[in-house]
This record gives structure tokens, C-alpha cells and sequence, in this order.
């Protein structure tokens, strides 16, 4: 089924021709939240769409994979021709937000295409935009409106954790803190939309202080193994090099998008001695692995992880073999989920590439992402603080009580 | 301290009778003890028992009860006019009498064969009266109990304190008097220590406090004095009262006492003590003498016919009290939402006695009903913590108030806390629970817990298709109860008993418990058999959740099921009901060999348990701490 999905280039020539007529999932934020929760389908719900971005900002792209997607298209685009039709939201006559078109999940598509901006961050400045755009004249009003777009967000993605805890965050403050300090709707409404502006920077600036803060743990002559690629762990690899550190990097493939090669050549291109493995050889190489590194698509309640697949195995690996496991994760990352087993998740699937045809007969798990219990992480870094998995609870009891 | 534990060496467990046992029962009275005084004692209901726990400073109660530890020979320290007058104006407010056995092992000279009844005015009249208590209660000497070796090594460092509690009597006249004489003199000392309470004086709170542990003492001031008296008067615990001293003064500063469990031997201590006391006999399982045995059955008759003696009782208080006695109310929010319906009608009928404020009155009324309740039966923690918040409302209400406003005002905070804080927090919880329901789940429960019924019927109704395992136990079978409830509306059930858990769990993909409390360090605190369930259960990586409202949280520390728990009927699990075929204790109950030992609580470690739901969200039991805490500030904003 994998040839099904529309892949990101797919779409973003689609965008470019212009051809495509719109997407099913435009929303007008006016129309009635009926309508709206028919309309907010995610084009293409059996992928996620959160690993599509990924895939499209991280992985290395095979010709192969490409050509198989070039041949989906036509497919995709006929479905989206009908659905589209059906789909098509209808503005309800004379809403007032019927002239302007605006559509939260445009906005954020668009924000999200920027590679280096975070999912959260992302969604925060989509909301930021439905302030701008909106036409309410009370703190309620605006409450409201903004509920709606960050639940049909939420909905339009649900695999994605930063993108919840994103919009959760977001309500969070519109809700809590400054709809109660000023009297004036105006400023309040400037005061939030600058918030979601800085929000970006501060993204960046947690990256930063994670990595400041990891170097205590980077010690000379260490050897890390990381999984996948992330921003914060390459940041703070990329700190640790220009420290003067003195360290190895393990990086595993990261099948199927290959998102540990693309971590390889940026390592490389620091003269950080890299290895590459295939993600099989994890348990064969950890004997001489000091520490795994790790980031994170989500951090849940129970402290646990939610990562890219495979995080979970070399987390039991390296706990049997009691080496410690970090987690380097912004704190917007921090999900009000509470996973109890691996299936206990909405299921985050995506296409996967065995270079061979496979027989319609024969299954294949196309999840993208695990989750790794709280005992067997060591410690989490994070803009908060270096934290152990059992705090990070407490951080999000007292930030959503 | 050894030396004189062995000196009083307890040499076989007594049961302790619930509240109400007819003076028929104390047979043979020894010289020491007035005739009279029996007579007195007997009638007085239990209620006068253990008002202490529930001072109104006191914020936290001993949920588990420790049955209440005489002393009074503090009042003696008082050196306040001594009059025995009738059980009846012992717990009228205003005029307490006490009756005092101030007999010492170690300085049997002094206070020796006298028993004196302190007669204590109006708090106001006697402002020294709270401080003498506190004294007292430092006076006792050291408790002596049988413990097996591993644990009286534990005690003995928290044993100093638990002395205090007990009654400096106590211990010469073990040797010397009979039983009933006995548990007669205790009897007395309640109920002056209830007549000290009704009067509204803290003093007796502060002398119970150690024993609750949970209790702030009120009066710091008078302690130094009246530890002098101490030490003049007891050669003996002189040396015992340096320690103390110390360690009382930690107390105060502690702000939360009940940490102070973390000893448990004090406590462990103190409750024997109680026990030694009473008169009926019943071997019991050594680490567990520490614990109240309730003798089960034969006071209710009794409580019947005192039914009109009991002024001060309430007949609402009365008739719950009953109800908890005879096991026609149970589960933690049955018990509480009972108990707070009965004091809203108390207060309803409450009118504030003249002279008196209604913020003290009302406090040391509910403590004597509280205490009358635990005299029934042990309080759970979220009764205690009900009981903690109600307080701490009656605490807070302005002064300038009405009588009426405030009984008004009252009402709706206890119709709030268990709107609030039971019914839509059950409902929360609900909420969340049914998202981890999966189609296609096979889940077990343990025992009945309204929480977990009110899940699976919920996912019954929103469609999921679910099997459910319902776990049952004797002697109780509540399992059986819920399966009925689940069985009929339809839902696909197992019965089986937890013999069976470990064959059982093989098919389990999720576990629901309900819990009685959840303490600070996520141990789950809950029916017996739980633990085993919840073990068995992690061992086949079955996860499990545990569904528990936050007002049951309880910030103490429990390591173990020994040190806090509650005896149940021993006979329960000796006779099998129709199986008569089933005798063979017939005859050996009272052997001195056999030691039946039917526990009503154990507690979960935080390790066995994946998840615990409440009505703040789905939490890991390390943060258990964070919604205590927040729990608490809640309390003290609102």
C-alpha cells in the first residue's frame, strides 16, 4: 500500500504547477464546526504526515523511491479529485470571516516546509497567524476561535506529538495568563501574537541551552551512539565538536528514511569521527559504546519517550547493558499522553522502501515511531534542566493544573 | 528501655472489643479498683475514645486507627480537683470528669492506688488545662510488647514517644488488676480524655497527638513545665524524657506529623498498648499485635439498647456508625460519602451551646463523633482526609458569621467536597480510564471498586468490545457483588478467585484496580489480595493501572502492609459459611497456638503499578508527591 502515498516532493510539485485543484483539507475557519470536522481529513490518513516532513527535511531520498512516487501520483492526484469535490468546504452565507479564506493548516503546512523550524513552533506561528486573520473583538471570541483551529490542527495530524503539545501549550497561555492581565483586547491580542513570535526563537534558544548543557556529560575519548537524526542531538554534537570534545559517534542507519546517513555526513563535515551502522548492530557494537543519545518526537507523562523506531530496542540494549541512555528533547515536547505499551499510541505509519516488490500477501509494520518506558532512560535533557524521566510529570502536572 | 519492656511483657494478645461491650464482661475486679467505676466506665460510648486524632489543629488523622491510647495521668500532673461523676456528664461539654489511674511501674508510691478523676471546666476558665495534657502524655513509660526480634530492634528507637501515650497506670495495674479492670480504667480514661475534648480544651488532642502522629500540638509553652513535673514525679522517666523532648519538638516544627510513620514501631507501639488492654483474649499473628483487633458480632446488641444513653452522639452519627460496624457500608467512598452526610445533619441540628464559639464546639463535637466512628471502625485515609478538610472549613470560618450562615455554610462545603472531590472526580476518572479501553481488551479487576465499575460499564455503553476478568477473594467476595452488576448489563465476564490469578493473567492485557489510598512514594494502599494481583501482573508485563480519586491521596510514606493496616473478624477466615462439612478449627480458635490473622489491607509498591489514574489526568506513582502537594494548596486557598 505504500505506493499510495503522495510523497512530500510529490506535493510540493503539485504546489508549484498549481495544478492541484485545492486541498480537501483547506479549512475557512468561519464555516460552521460541523462542516469543519468533516473537512479537516488529513489528505492522505494513513500516512503520517508528521514523518512526511521529516523524511522531507532529513532523509536521504533514493531514485528508486522517488520514481515510485512519481508513479502514485497519478493515482493520488484522481483521489484527490473526487474527495476534493466532496470534501470542499462550503462557507456558510454571510460569515464573517467568509471573504478572507483562511486556513490554519495552510499556514502551518507552509511554516512547516522551513527545515529548521520545529513542528511546535510551527503550529504556534499557525495560530499566531489565526490572530492576526481573525475578526474577533473579545478575548472570548478569539478564545473560541482559536480552540477550533488548534483542534482541527490537532486533528489534521494526530501522529505528530509536537504539533499537540504545540496547540496545548498555546491555549495553555492564551487561556491562563494574559487574557486575565489586560483589560484592553487589542493589546492582549498583540501580546499573543508577539508570544507566538518569539516562541521560534525560543525553540532555538532551548536547543542551545540543551546542548550547554550536555557538554558536562561529553567527556573526552567517549563514544555516543545516537539514533535517527535530530536537531537538538546534532546540536549538541556539533557544541561538544567545537569544544575541542574529543569523541566518536556510532550513528545507525536509521531505516527506512535513512535519517543517520544525512546525521553521518553533517557529523563528517565537523571532522567528527563518525561510524556508521546498520540498525541491526546495535546490541554487536554496544560493548564499546559509552552512551547513547537519543532525541525525542515526544516526551510523555510517564517519562517515557516517543522516537523513531528503534529507539526502544537500543534503549533495552543499553539498559542490559547499563550504559546510560540521554534524551536530549525541548520542553515543548513534553505530550500529555501516557502510552502503556507500544500499541497504545495513534499509530504513526509511513512508506516504507525494501528496494524489493513485496507480495500484497505479506504484512509489513509500517509504524514509524516507538515508545521507550522511563526505566530504561537515564536522564533527560531539556531547556528545563536536566531532568530524570520522573519529573517530567511533575513539570506537566504543574504546567496543565 | 529493655529492661523495663521486659518487665512489662505482654504475654498474650488480647482483642481489643469494639466500643460497646456490657460491663458483664469484666467478671472478676481486683481490690484496686472501686466497684463503681466499672459502672461508670462501661456505659460511656466509645465516641470519647480517640477524640484526639481529630484535634482541631490537627490536620492530619491516623486513618488507620490506633486504638486511643489512655493517659490521662497527665492530668493528674494537673493536680486538679478529682471528682468521679456519672459516664453521662462526662461527655456533656461543659463539666468533665475524669477518672485517672495514676499508677506508675516504676514509682508505684507517688500516684499509686488512688485513681483520680480530674474535673476540667470550660477551657477558657482553665487555660492551663491544655498544657497539662501535653505532659502527660510524655510521662508514660515504655510499652511492653512481645515483638519478634527483627521488629522490636525497629521499635526501639520510636518506642520512646509511643510511651507517652500510654497512661503510666496502665502498666502497674496490668500486673495487679484483673482484664476488666482493666480495660474498666481505660475505658475511664477515654472518657475523660473525650470529656477534655468536648470542653473544647486541646489539651487532650495534644496528648493523643503522638500516637495520630499527625497531630500539631497546640501548646508548646506548657510542655517544659510540665516536663519537669515528669521527670520529679518518675525517677524512672527522667531519662526517657530527655529524649523525648527533642523529639516532641520536631514534631511541632514537622509540618506534616504523619511523616512520622516513617517509625513505625512508635506507632506499632502505641496501638499495642490499646490492645494489651482489652479483656478478650485471641491469639494473634506476632507482627501484626500491634493492630486493633475488633471483636466482631456481639456489640451490637449492646449499641442498640445504649442507643438513647448517648447525649451527645447524633442519632445520623449514631446510625452510620452502626452501619460501618455491621459491614452494611463499605468501600472508601461509601464510608466517607455516609460519614459526611451524617455530620451534615448533625450540623444542621447543631446549635452552639452558650459561652462557647461554634469554630471550637463544632470541632471538638465532630472529633467525638469521629472518634465514636472509629470506635466502629477504623477510619480509611480518605475518611481522614474528609475529615481533615471539613475541619479545616470549620477552622476557617469567619468569626463575624451567624450560627446559621456558617451551619449553611458548612453544608455546602461538605455537599461540594463530595460533589467535587468524589462524584465528578469518579467521573474524570472514568473519562480518562476509558481511553486506554481497546477493543479487543481482556481486563482484570480485583475485589469491587466502585471506580472500576463505573469504567467498564462506561466503556460497555460507548461500544467497546471487552472481556473482563473479575478476580475475587474470600472472606469478603465483594467481587461477587460487582460481577453481578457487570454481568447484567450485559457485559462478557470470568469469575474466578485469586488463587487463579497467575493461570489467568496469561490472557490479561490490562489491569484495573481501585485503591483505598495512594501514598506519597506511589505505594497503593488498598484491599488485601491487590498486592499479588498487581505482582502477578507486572511479572507477565500486563500493565497495570490503578484508578484512585485524589482526595484518598495521603503524603505518608508506607514501605509495607504491617505497620498500617486493619484487623478484620478472625473467624472469617476460620469458618467457611455453609460448609459445615469444613470444621476442622472447630474448638482451636482460642488455642494458644493458632494465630488467625485476616487482613483487610496491603499495600502495592509504586513498582507494580504502570499508571495511576485520578481525576487530575493519567500520572506516573512517582508524582504522586506533585498532586498531594497541589492537592493541599488547593485545600488551603479555597
Amino acid at each position: 500500500m505504500w505506493w499510495r502515498s503522495a510523497s512530500f516532493i510529490l506535493d510540493r510539485q503539485q504546489e508549484l504547477n498549481a495544478t492541484v485543484p485545492p486541498n480537501p483539507e483547506s479549512l475557512l475557519l468561519s464555516s460552521p464546526p460541523s462542516s469543519m470536522a468533516d473537512s479537516i481529513q488529513n489528505p492522505n490518513p494513513n500516512i503520517s504526515a508528521y514523518y512526511q516532513t521529516r523524511a522531507a527535511h532529513h532523509a536521504v531520498v533514493t531514485s528508486d523511491w522517488l520514481a515510485q512516487a512519481q508513479a502514485a501520483v497519478s493515482i493520488q492526484t484522481s483521489e484527490e479529485d473526487s474527495s476534493g469535490s466532496d470534501g470542499r468546504v462550503v462557507p456558510t452565507g454571510g460569515g464573517k470571516g467568509g471573504d478572507k479564506a483562511f486556513s490554519v493548516i495552510d499556514e502551518f503546512d507552509s511554516w512547516r516546509k522551513q527545515p529548521d523550524l520545529a513542528e511546535a513552533v510551527a503550529a504556534i506561528r499557525a495560530l499566531a497567524a489565526v490572530i492576526r486573520a481573525s475578526q474577533a473583538t473579545t478575548m472570548m471570541e478569539l478564545e473560541i476561535e482559536l480552540k477550533k483551529a488548534s483542534d482541527s490542527l490537532k486533528a489534521w495530524d494526530t501522529s505528530s506529538i509536537s504539533l499537540t503539545a504545540g496547540c496545548d501549550l498555546f491555549m495553555r497561555y492564551v487561556t491562563r495568563t494574559s487574557a486575565l492581565e489586560y483589560e484592553d483586547f487589542n493589546s492582549a491580542r498583540s501580546r499573543l501574537i508577539e508570544r507566538a513570535e518569539k516562541f521560534g526563537e525560543i525553540s532555538c534558544k532551548a536547543r542551545r541551552i540543551i546542548a550547554m548543557l550536555c557538554q558536562d556529560f561529553i567527556f573526552d575519548g567517549c563514544t555516543i551512539l545516537v539514533h535517527g537524526f535530530s536537531r537538538v542531538v546534532f546540536e549538541v554534537l556539533k557544541t561538544a565538536a567545537q569544544n575541542k570534545k574529543q569523541f566518536r559517534v556510532f550513528c545507525t542507519e536509521g531505516r527506512p528514511d535513512r535519517t543517520g546517513l544525512r546525521l553521518s555526513n553533517e557529523l563528517a563535515k565537523l571532522d567528527v569521527p563518525v561510524k556508521l551502522l546498520i540498525d541491526s548492530a546495535v546490541a554487536y557494537t554496544m560493548d564499546e559504546v559509552d552512551m547513547v543519545l537519543v532525541g525525542a518526537d515526544g516526551v510523555v507523562e510517564s517519562g517515557g519517550i516517543i522516537n523513531m523506531m528503534g529507539t526502544y530496542q537500543i534503549a533495552l540494549v543499553s539498559h542490559s547493558m547499563n550504559k546510560p541512555v540521554y534524551v536530549a528533547a525541548e520542553s515543548y515536547k513534553f505530550a500529555r499522553l501516557y502510552p502503556l505499551d507500544q500499541k497504545d499510541m495513534g499509530p504513526a505509519l509511513r512508506t516504507i522502501d525494501f528496494g524489493v516488490p513485496i507480495p500484497s500477501k505479506v504484512e509489513v509494520e509500517k509504524s514509524a515511531r516507538d515508545y521507550t518506558p522511563p526505566q530504561y532512560l537515564t536522564l533527560l535533557f531539556t531547556d528545563l534542566g536536566v531532568l530524570t524521566p520522573s519529573v517530567v510529570s511533575d513539570e506537566l502536572i504543574q504546567l496543565y493544573l | 528501655m529493655d529492661s523495663r519492656r521486659s518487665a512489662r511483657t505482654v504475654s498474650d494478645p488480647k482483642v481489643r472489643q469494639v466500643g460497646f461491650f456490657t460491663p458483664a464482661a469484666p467478671p472478676e475486679r481486683t481490690c484496686s479498683d472501686p466497684p463503681r467505676q466499672q459502672d461508670l466506665i462501661q456505659p460511656q460510648p466509645p465516641s470519647s475514645t480517640q477524640v484526639n486524632d481529630h484535634s482541631p489543629s490537627g490536620d492530619s488523622l491516623s486513618p488507620v486507627m490506633i486504638p486511643p491510647p489512655p493517659h490521662h495521668h497527665s492530668d493528674t500532673l494537673l493536680r486538679t480537683a478529682l471528682q468521679v461523676t456519672s459516664p453521662k456528664t462526662a461527655f456533656s461539654y461543659s463539666a468533665k470528669t475524669v477518672t485517672i489511674p495514676a499508677e506508675n511501674d516504676d514509682v508505684p508510691s507517688s500516684l499509686s492506688p488512688s485513681r483520680k478523676v480530674v474535673t476540667v471546666r470550660s477551657p477558657s476558665s482553665y487555660p492551663g488545662v491544655r498544657a497539662s495534657s501535653v505532659p502527660a502524655s510524655e510521662l508514660t513509660t515504655v510499652s511492653v510488647v512481645n515483638l519478634p526480634p527483627g521488629i522490636s530492634e525497629k521499635a526501639g528507637g520510636a518506642s520512646v514517644e509511643v510511651q507517652n501515650d500510654r497512661p503510666v497506670s496502665s502498666k502497674s495495674l496490668k500486673e495487679k488488676t484483673s482484664k476488666a479492670e482493666r480495660r474498666a480504667l481505660q475505658e475511664a480514661q477515654r472518657a475523660a480524655k473525650a470529656a477534655a475534648k468536648g470542653e473544647g480544651t486541646k489539651a487532650s488532642s495534644a496528648a493523643t497527638k503522638v500516637v495520630t502522629s499527625a497531630n500539631t500540638k497546640p501548646s508548646k509553652a506548657a510542655k517544659p513545665s510540665s516536663q519537669k513535673n515528669d521527670g520529679s514525679q518518675f525517677a524512672a522517666s527522667e531519662k526517657k524524657a530527655g529524649d523525648r523532648a527533642p523529639e516532641k519538638d520536631r514534631k511541632k516544627d514537622a509540618p506534616h506529623p504523619r511523616m512520622q510513620y516513617d517509625d513505625t514501631s512508635r506507632v506499632e507501639k502505641a496501638k499495642k498498648r490499646a490492645v494489651v488492654k482489652q479483656t478478650e483474649v485471641r491469639n494473634r499473628v506476632e507482627l501484626f499485635r500491634h493492630l486493633p483487633q475488633y471483636e466482631h458480632g456481639t456489640q451490637l446488641p449492646d449499641l442498640e439498647t445504649k442507643f438513647f444513653e448517648l447525649d451527645p452522639m447524633h442519632h445520623a452519627i449514631y446510625k452510620v456508625g452502626l452501619q460501618y460496624l455491621s459491614g452494611d457500608i463499605q468501600g472508601g467512598n461509601a464510608r466517607c460519602i455516609a460519614m459526611f452526610q451524617a455530620f451534615k445533619e448533625a450540623i444542621k441540628d447543631y446549635s452552639t451551646p452558650p459561652e462557647k464559639t461554634l469554630i471550637r464546639d463544632l470541632t471538638a463535637r465532630i472529633s467525638s463523633y469521629v472518634s465514636f466512628l472509629i470506635e466502629c471502625r477504623p477510619l480509611s485515609i480518605s475518611m481522614g482526609n474528609a475529615i481533615k478538610f471539613l475541619k479545616n472549613r470549620i477552622a476557617k470560618l469567619p468569626l463575624a458569621l451567624s450560627e446559621s450562615e456558617a451551619k449553611a455554610t458548612l453544608m455546602s462545603d461538605i455537599d461540594r467536597f463530595i460533589n467535587e472531590k468524589i462524584i465528578v472526580a469518579e467521573k474524570v476518572i472514568v473519562k480518562h480510564a476509558v481511553t486506554k479501553i481497546r477493543d479487543g481488551d481482556v481486563l482484570l479487576t480485583y475485589g469491587a471498586s466502585s471506580a472500576v465499575e463505573m469504567i467498564l460499564l462506561h466503556a460497555h455503553e460507548l461500544g467497546k468490545q471487552f472481556r473482563v476478568v473479575v478476580v475475587d477473594s474470600r472472606p469478603k467476595l465483594g467481587g461477587q457483588l460487582l460481577l453481578r452488576r457487570l454481568v447484567r448489563k450485559g457485559l462478557s465476564c470470568t469469575y474466578t478467585h485469586v488463587n487463579a490469578v497467575s493461570c489467568i493473567m496469561q490472557e490479561v492485557t490490562r489491569v484495573f484496580l481501585g485503591a483505598s489510598s495512594v501514598l506519597s512514594n506511589g505505594t497503593v494502599y488498598s484491599r488485601v489480595g491487590t498486592a499479588c494481583v498487581a505482582m502477578v501482573a507486572h511479572a507477565f508485563r500486563v500493565p497495570v493501572l490503578v484508578c484512585c480519586e485524589a482526595y484518598k491521596f495521603h503524603e505518608r510514606v508506607q514501605l509495607d502492609s504491617i505497620c498500617f493496616n486493619e484487623l478484620g473478624n478472625p473467624d472469617a477466615i476460620s469458618k467457611v459459611r455453609g460448609r459445615e462439612d469444613i470444621n476442622y478449627l472447630d474448638g482451636f480458635v482460642n488455642r494458644e497456638n493458632l494465630q488467625l490473622l485476616n487482613l483487610v489491607y496491603d499495600a502495592t509498591p509504586s513498582d507494580y503499578v504502570s499508571m495511576i489514574i485520578t481525576d487530575y489526568g493519567m500520572i506516573p506513582p512517582t508524582s504522586v508527591p506533585v498532586i498531594v502537594r497541589e492537592y493541599r494548596r488547593e485545600h488551603l486557598w479555597s
